[in-house]
């Protein structure tokens, strides 16, 4: 108990229960190393891709349209076969996992800080700006929120000139779905911060004149931060796939820097062209991640509950 | 023949730490129109054994042994379907709660009628005028305009006798009743209690009343079974047992009841309380409260025995020596 | 219970005008509505006599109530695309879709409900397990994705099913259907199905949740005792307490058919009101996103008034106790 150096902390952890939970849970170890396996595919894709399927100068057309490596006329180069401008199918996906990753972190960090700001703000000061968030909040809410993406991005698209979309398009994506999803973060933290407000060390803090601020940040933050972070974890999954899915429509991520979603969009149209790889890789990959994720999130949920100890 | 003979009855309950017995050889039988309570602490097994005599023991719940007969037929391994058709028909229950014993969404009369045509062969008006009678018989005004309204819109007396409708329309010869009052305005208790015994005494039915209030026992039942950590301890007539308890364990229930009296008696506490199902004590389960314990009360369990009019299960009464 | 009616039906309006606020904003401030409607050489006289006739110097509330008066007569000016009014757009592609969703909507009833009452009267069986393994890998799958392997094997591999458009379409009046026609019907199993598809194993898990816990309730137990019949006692009792909150929840989810319908109109080349907004969105079309938003935030909002009042109807508790009416999120 009072061994906290490091190598204390981590035996500590190691015979907690929320690590036992975890062990004895096969579908979540499963899931953890694939994800493990998937996020270091794609930090260090620069590194591991065994082609950079950007360097449009070293792209040989001869090599196009090749079928997986141990299918009649693969290339064992090209692991996973290439699309029709040569690229290789893997490298292409380690790109484009490190898109569809950080579009999907960024923007669940968006939308977590602005709605636990929200949510302490609303919970905290009370009257009529917790009124006007809470109402926003609900009409967001009782849209689908693939509708609010599109929106939003439509907005964003519309604001920027058409030469810029290309460039900020992973801004925008980031801002769509960021600011589409932080309803539930708000609420949450909304609720905590109206319980902890009544507490007795908050009364005391604000008797000797503890600024507002500091009280929120100080106190409230810390006994939240729990649930936010079973929120975000089960967040990340569908932001994940609403980037693949917009991306996929069109208004994501373009075809010169594409994400999992692009890929999929632009080996769709091959689809009858006999070249299925160019789409099924893609989308095993897309859907391993978001499985993988849900299930941490589902186990993180399970695990966290005190309902349920 | 009595109308239900319980014997060693056994309900146990498979779980991760081993099988813990619920209700621990107890044997008992009711006479056609006699009203027997069960009374104990919770967690003694009465509604347990109530709930293996009508056939609804929560799975993993099961009987483990022992037999249940009802006019000398065993009712405790029929299929399923046959002991569907005991239900309702032949053995009748009553639970706590009335609110959430009735089915929010249909009228009172649509579950009245419902329950009379699965069992008794009558044509929809008939059955729908017989709801009326027995809402008229347990004492609801109204009845033909209160037929077709919901449960939500009558109060918790009503409610009650509702249930209590229910339980009996089909013409039951015994009635399980668990905790009917318990969950009543005290006001209210006396009369549901009241109707019941009423309405058992009327058609000659018979009725397991379980419950821990021992006045409501007092008041209603001919015999008292008491039941101690799934165990029965002392069973007989009630105005003996209450007066004159045989077992140490109900003398202590009767000394912990507040009576208003000329002398005011000091209330006797039982020391500690009732052993919880996985650390049933050797020997005798009361052993440790037992202001009577001797020596071998640790080690040999006692079996009921006749006692006066009745029957005990202490050592005192085994011809032990002490 | 009048006084329910009545201010829900207040909300929905409140809801709607701010919604239409939002179209307005885009409309007017989102590009230059000068700019789309002239040509480029245009002259600045030209762009000023544009300015004139569109009242753009009016003040801003006389333009907002403007935009209501004419959204509520349907009418949402050029689109920048075509050049056709959007309106027209919206009625040439709204059978399309309407289609769609509804066959979508049905399937997804038809097999949720009773999949997943078997669900929870066979919890153990195998088409159980098999079932719950598999609506869990439906919520991770991508609806897309789950599309094109449709595709794929129905039409590439198989050959059976067409992979993209309406198929023949019979015109009835403005309405355009396509179940009058083999081929028609023909091209609506995929896209219609794949649509129903994520509703359908919402519906299942809802139904199997819902079922158990009211087969839990205690006046479930009491019917039992009471020796009631199985079938009396699953079908009648249990199902009718089951499928309040089901109905409820389906009708809220009605809204996710039509944005999903977005998707699966980009996947078979749908020609609906989704594939119309997608190109607006790609294109930046002003008036067909401020109509499409206009028109999809009504049927949200018919749809979510429609259930709280239907649920106040249905469930007895509620009709003679108006002081138990809480509505969804009032």
């Amino acid at each position: 108990m009072s061994d906290t150096s490091f190598t204390g902390r981590l035996r500590s952890f190691a015979d907690s229960d929320l690590f036992y939970s975890f062990r004895r849970s096969r579908t979540t170890v499963v899931a953890a190393v694939a994800l493990t396996l998937l996020f270091v595919g794609a930090v260090f894709a620069p590194l591991i891709a065994p082609h950079n399927p950007f360097d449009i100068a070293n792209l040989n057309l001869l090599d196009s349209e090749l079928p997986p490596s141990w299918l009649e006329g693969g290339n064992p180069a090209y692991w996973l076969g290439t699309d029709t401008q040569a690229r290789d199918v893997l490298s292409s996906i380690l790109y484009g996992l490190r898109i569809s990753l950080f579009v999907g972190f960024a923007s669940v960090i968006l939308a977590a800080v602005l709605g636990v700001f929200l949510g302490l703000l609303g919970g905290f000061v009370g009257g009529m700006v917790d009124a006007v968030i809470m109402r926003v909040a609900d009409v967001l809410l009782s849209f689908p929120a693939i509708l609010v993406a599109l929106l939003i991005n439509g907005v964003m698209r519309g604001i920027l000139p058409a030469n810029q979309h290309e460039s900020a398009a992973i801004l925008v994506l980031v801002l769509a779905i960021g600011l589409t999803n932080w309803v539930q973060y708000a609420r949450t933290v909304r609720g905590s911060t109206l319980v902890e407000r009544q507490r007795e060390y908050v009364q005391a803090a604000r008797t000797i004149g503890v600024g507002r601020l500091r009280i929120m940040l100080t106190h409230i933050l810390p006994n939240v931060l729990g649930p936010v972070l079973v929120i975000g974890t089960i967040n990340l999954g569908m932001a994940v796939l609403t980037e693949a899915t917009l991306s996929f429509l069109g208004v994501g991520m373009p075809a010169t820097q594409p994400s999992l979603g692009t890929l999929i969009r632009v080996g769709n149209e091959y689809l009858f062209s006999g070249i299925w790889w160019v789409v099924i890789f893609p989308s095993a990959t897309l859907a391993v991640l978001v499985l993988a994720v849900n299930l941490i999130g589902d186990w993180l949920r399970d695990a966290l509950n005190p309902k349920l100890r | 023949m009595a109308l239900l003979e319980v014997e060693n009855l056994k309900v146990e309950f498979p779980t991760r730490r081993g099988v813990l017995t619920a209700v621990d050889d107890v044997s008992f039988s009711v006479e056609q129109g006699e009203i027997l309570g069960v009374v104990g602490e919770s967690g003694a097994g009465k509604s347990m054994t109530g709930a293996a005599v009508i056939g609804l023991l929560e799975p993993p719940g099961r009987i483990g042994g022992g037999q249940i007969r009802l006019d000398g037929k065993r009712i405790d391994n029929l299929s399923p379907d046959e002991m569907r058709r005991i239900r309702g028909r032949h053995i009748g229950a009553v639970f706590q709660d009335p609110l959430t014993s009735l089915n929010p969404l249909f009228t009172v009369g649509e579950q009245l009628v419902e329950t009379i045509r699965t069992h008794l062969p009558m044509s929809a008006a008939e059955a729908k005028k017989r709801a009326i009678e027995w809402l008229a018989e347990v004492g609801i005004p109204a009845p033909d305009r209160r037929i077709d309204q919901y449960p939500h819109q009558f109060s918790g007396g009503m409610r009650q006798r509702v249930v209590i409708a229910l339980a009996l329309c089909a013409e039951p010869r015994l009635i399980i009743a668990d905790e009917p009052t318990t969950a009543l305005d005290v006001s209210v208790q006396a009369q549901i209690i009241g109707l019941l015994k009423r309405i058992c005494r009327e058609r000659n039915a018979a009725a397991i009343l379980v419950t821990h209030d021992m006045g409501v026992i007092a008041e209603t039942a001919d015999r008292v079974a008491v039941m101690y950590a799934g165990r029965l301890a002392e069973i007989g007539p009630v105005a003996r047992v209450l007066k004159n308890p045989s077992h140490p364990y109900t003398a202590g229930l009767m000394g912990s009841i507040p009576r208003v009296g000329p002398r005011p008696d000091r209330l006797i506490q039982i020391e500690g309380s009732m052993p919880r199902l996985t650390d049933i004590p050797g020997g005798c389960a009361f052993n440790p409260r037992c202001p009577k314990a001797f020596d071998q009360c640790h080690r040999v369990r006692p079996e009921l025995r006749p006692v006066a009019d009745g029957a005990a299960a202490c050592l005192l009464y085994d011809g032990v020596t002490q | 219970m009048f006084v329910f009616l009545v201010r829900r039906l207040l909300q929905a309006v409140m809801v709607m005008l701010a919604v239409a606020f939002i179209a307005f904003l885009m409309f007017r401030f989102l590009g230059d509505p000068v700019n789309n409607i002239v040509s480029q050489d245009a002259t600045q006289a030209q762009r000023e006599e544009v300015r004139q006739r569109l009242r753009l110097d009016d003040p801003l509330v006389v333009q907002y109530g403007r935009f209501v008066v004419n959204a509520a007569q349907g009418d949402f000016g050029i689109s920048y695309r075509n050049s056709r009014p959007v309106s027209a757009l919206l009625a040439e592609r709204l059978p399309a879709t309407a289609e769609l969703v509804l066959v979508a909507a049905v399937l997804s009833l038809v097999l949720g409900i009773p999949l997943g009452i078997y669900t929870a009267l066979r919890p153990r069986g195998v088409l159980s397990q098999g079932l719950q393994i598999m609506s869990l890998i439906g919520i991770s799958l991508p609806t897309f994705v789950t599309g094109i392997l449709l595709i794929l094997v129905f039409s590439v591999w198989l050959g059976w099913l067409p992979s993209f458009g309406r198929g023949d379409v019979v015109d009835i009046g403005w309405w355009s259907t396509g179940f009058l026609t083999a081929s028609g019907l023909k091209a609506l199993i995929l896209p219609s199905f794949m649509l129903c598809l994520f509703q359908l194993t919402l519906i299942m898990r809802l139904v199997r949740a819902e079922m158990l816990e009211v087969l839990r309730a205690d006046y479930i137990k009491f019917a039992k005792a009471r020796g009631l019949k199985n079938r009396a006692i699953h079908f009648r009792h249990a199902l009718k307490n089951t499928l309040i909150p089901v109905v409820t929840i389906f009708g809220l989810q009605l809204g996710g058919l039509i944005a999903f319908a977005i998707i699966t109109e980009t996947v078979f080349q749908w020609p609906g009101m989704g594939a119309l907004f997608i190109q607006a969105v790609n294109f930046t079309d002003v008036p067909v996103m401020a109509a499409y938003l206009v028109m999809v935030s009504l049927i949200f909002v018919v749809i979510n008034t429609s259930v709280d009042l239907l649920y106040n109807v249905i469930d007895p508790r509620l009709r003679t106790d108006p002081t138990r009416a809480t509505g969804r999120g009032a």
